[in-house]
């Protein structure tokens, strides 16, 4: 992502369960990716946007984005996970999903 | 300086804009390129980040989401360019308008960082006048700023 300074902080995020559950009960998970493009405090911003995360939530899933080349942003269900995808696609982040 | 913030959330809670005649033409102008572009070459190689895949190993289940979403992505798109371009001129903007802006504003930098092969270090180099690309560079340069300016505004509240 493109420079800023924006310090970091603690958030616990929810694990997606069921890893044992039957194949179509899977949840899926929404990952978006580091690009060299999108500005960091913009992402931060479409993050608490679209999932309601506060600032300081957000702001560490960026920097997971941003120094790990990718972070779980939300899952689900197929259709929500779908929908998510589509939401992130609007605002041109580089989303994509997958059954956990 | 305070005062001296492209765009900036009134009291009223619009946002306020506060820019030259040279910066009004380049977003009533930059916006229309980006509709012709959509219109006359989708394919471009610079216009595929706009629109990335949601899986990434399932053809079939990428051709269907595409099917689902990709008229409703498009338009929202071409929304945000138009909303960008018809209010270029104007002193303020709604939150939804700034909503719009800031989608705008990165489908732009989008498709611009993707023709000049922006990586991370872009942004700390001087910007050389004998660079062949040092207008598209000076432009991105210009809306990454804007963009910026915007998150700030839309995070006024």
């Amino acid at each position: 992502m493109a420079p800023a300074t924006l310090a970091p902080a603690e958030v616990e995020l929810e694990e997606p369960a069921g890893a044992d559950a039957p194949e179509h009960e899977r949840p899926w998970i929404v990952i978006v990716w580091n690009d060299p493009i999108n500005l960091m405090s913009y992402v931060t911003l479409v993050f608490q946007k679209l999932f309601g995360y506060s600032r300081e939530q957000a702001t560490k899933l960026m920097l997971q984005v941003h120094n790990e080349g990718r972070a779980v942003v939300s899952g689900g269900p197929r259709e929500k996970a779908e929908h998510d995808v589509a939401r992130l696609h609007a605002h041109g982040l580089w989303a994509t999903m997958r059954q956990d | 300086m305070f005062g001296s913030r492209p765009i900036e959330r009134t009291r009223q809670g619009e946002y306020r804009l506060r820019l030259s005649d040279a910066e009004r033409a380049l977003l009533r102008d930059l916006p229309s390129q980006l509709l012709a572009a959509l219109a006359a070459v989708p394919d471009d190689p610079s216009l595929r980040r706009l629109r990335p895949s949601a899986y990434e190993d399932d053809a079939e289940a990428e051709e269907e989401y595409r099917r689902l979403t990709g008229d409703g992505l498009a338009e929202s798109r071409r929304g945000a360019l138009r909303t960008v371009a018809e209010t270029a001129d104007r002193d303020r903007l709604t939150a939804e308008e700034l909503d719009a802006w800031l989608r705008a504003l990165t489908d732009l930098r989008l498709v611009l960082g993707t023709r000049l092969d922006v990586t991370e270090d872009t942004y700390a180099q001087e910007i050389d006048p004998r660079d062949p690309q040092a207008y598209e560079l000076s432009v991105f340069g210009y809306l990454s700023w804007l963009q910026e300016a915007a998150v700030e505004a839309a995070l006024q509240d």
